[in-house]
């Protein structure tokens, strides 16, 4: 008998991760305001209105909006690591940890183009499940 | 204008580490100060507002009566982050300004010290998101919203430091607050970085503490004889308004010029005219954005504003001369009143070696994250 590796488990709700497709990060549009948010909703918090929420994929590539670089963080988490805001192309910002860069204020750039990606993290839970999580780094 | 509402009494307590104290002890201590600044007792008190955060759920404004005085009255208790204080403060002006009470009482008191670091830690199904999916904390929110300043104006991490080493050497003049010591800008920008660009000494102090206000009718201030009353000319309130980023990143410059919008019309009045402001400094980054947000300088000036010395004691528009957030320290359920009895004392006259210069007006401001806005607006009778 086979056994095949269980399935990562997404570290956010917004995280998709289709069966034979690429992950994603899901956002939703309003139909009436064409607000983005991230996730899904029901109602549009920016006009109130109901039942015009389309859910859509975010894009994969955007900019750093801003950043901070943490040194001090709870027991048990590695740092530094850096905090970073990042404008989606096509709407909804998104934070993550910034990778693949120094932790140093002067290279990190504001305004530079960033991609996300998809990474098996080594966090697991309670029961033993492992989750993929989301990372931006430069493009 | 119908139902002005006064500052009959205000006071808070030295702020600190009081591991052997209970909440409502330290609550009933800022209380009955109070209570004989106003010359009245808690038989005098009509109704009783309290601020607590991290007891919310526990009562803590009868327990405040059940030390200093179980007269029946009705108590409302109150939470809404760091704006905690100011929102006990804004219910009881309300409750006055309504005519349903001539004199009520005004509560805030948390327990904090040794707190350390907060946000983030949030328990959500699943694995932990902090150090995963960036930071929730808030000296690296806070870094977030500082580099926004930076990334519009060109804001350095220099400018940012000499906010706490303004507001450190005014806590110097400051008995109540928690530290009286200088920090100079080395020490500031030199200090252990906890998240980028805000060092240890950029980030306020968790203690504990405590204070309190009672608030009257202008008929009672006249009855009481209210020399030393000061004027409540505006109270604003707001909520965070949809903005593009403002659920990934907290947007608190939209609420706050909100605020300060409404807080300036009710009490005609514009930054212009005020004499002093005790703003929500609970990190650097933060005193530098709400410069603008309050007015208190143009769009992009803050950084120019902070060089210049122009919010120091004996400049153009002092700001936090109780030392704020960074160095009187911030017990989130007390802070908003405890900002209250800067101002009032500093309207007083009463305020000692930290005293404004002839101040007339006076402005209180704090923000809570996730996220309220309370400005309250003073002025000398």
């Amino acid at each position: 008998m086979s056994t095949s590796p269980s399935p990562l488990l997404p570290a956010v709700p917004h995280l998709i991760i289709p069966e034979s497709e690429e992950p994603y990060l899901q956002g939703s549009r309003c139909g009436q305001c064409e607000a983005v948010f991230v996730g899904t909703r029901n109602v549009c918090s920016a006009c109130g209105a109901r039942d015009q929420m389309t859910p859509f994929a975010l894009a994969n590539e955007g900019e750093l909006y801003v950043f901070s670089i943490v040194h001090r963080s709870f027991p048990g988490i590695e740092v530094p690591y850096v905090s970073a805001v990042v404008d989606l192309d096509g709407g909804g910002t998104v934070k993550g940890n910034l990778i693949g860069i120094e932790p140093d204020p002067e290279k990190i750039k504001m305004g530079m183009r960033v991609k996300t990606v998809f990474e098996k993290t080594d966090r697991k839970d309670a029961e033993g499940n492992e989750y993929l999580a989301y990372f931006f780094q430069p493009a | 204008m119908a139902n002005d509402v006064y500052v009959i009494g205000v006071d808070m307590i030295k702020f600190g580490k009081f591991p052997d104290r209970t909440v409502p002890s330290l609550g009933a201590e800022a209380a009955l100060l109070a209570l004989d600044d106003a010359g009245l007792t808690i038989q005098d008190m009509q109704a009783l507002y309290c601020g607590n955060l991290m007891e919310a759920n526990a009562m803590v404004g009868q327990r405040v009566l059940q030390e200093i005085g179980q007269t029946g009255i009705p108590v409302v208790n109150c939470a809404n982050a760091c704006a905690t204080g100011a929102t006990a403060f804004r219910e009881a002006w309300i409750a006055i300004k309504a005519g349903i009470y001539d004199v009520v009482l005004a509560v805030g008191v948390e327990k904090m010290a040794g707190a350390g670091l907060l946000g983030g830690g949030r328990k959500r199904k699943g694995i932990p998101t902090e150090g995963l999916l960036g930071s929730g904390t808030m000296p690296a929110v806070f870094g977030e919203a500082g580099m926004e300043h930076s990334r519009k104006y060109g804001t350095t991490f220099e400018q940012f430091a000499k906010v706490s080493v303004k507001n450190h050497h005014h806590s110097t003049l400051n008995p109540k607050a928690r530290y009286q010591i200088e920090t100079p800008l080395d020490e500031v920008m030199g200090a252990e970085m906890i998240a980028y660009p805000n060092t240890k000494l950029m980030c306020s102090v968790n203690v504990d503490g405590s204070a309190a206000a009672v608030l009257c009718s202008e008929e009672k201030m006249r009855q009481l004889g209210g020399s030393r009353a000061v004027k409540v000319t505006a109270s604003a309130l707001t909520s965070d308004r949809w903005t593009e980023r403002d659920l990934t990143m907290p947007d608190v410059s939209t609420c706050t010029r909100e605020a300060a919008k409404a807080a300036y019309e009710m009490a005609g009045c514009g930054p212009e005219d005020l004499d002093l402001v005790e703003l929500h400094d609970c990190f650097a980054t933060a005193e530098i954005l709400h410069y603008e947000n309050l007015g208190l300088c143009g769009d992009g000036e803050a950084g120019r504003m902070i060089n210049e010395g122009e919010a120091q004691l004996g400049g153009r528009i002092p700001v936090n001369v109780s030392g704020g957030l960074l160095s009187k320290g911030h017990p989130l359920g007390a802070t908003g009143i405890a900002n209250v009895y800067e101002v009032c004392t500093q309207l007083r006259g009463e305020a000692g070696a930290r005293q404004v210069d002839d101040a007339r007006i006076g402005l209180t401001h704090v923000i809570g994250l996730g996220s309220a806005c309370a400005i309250h607006v003073f002025e000398k009778q």
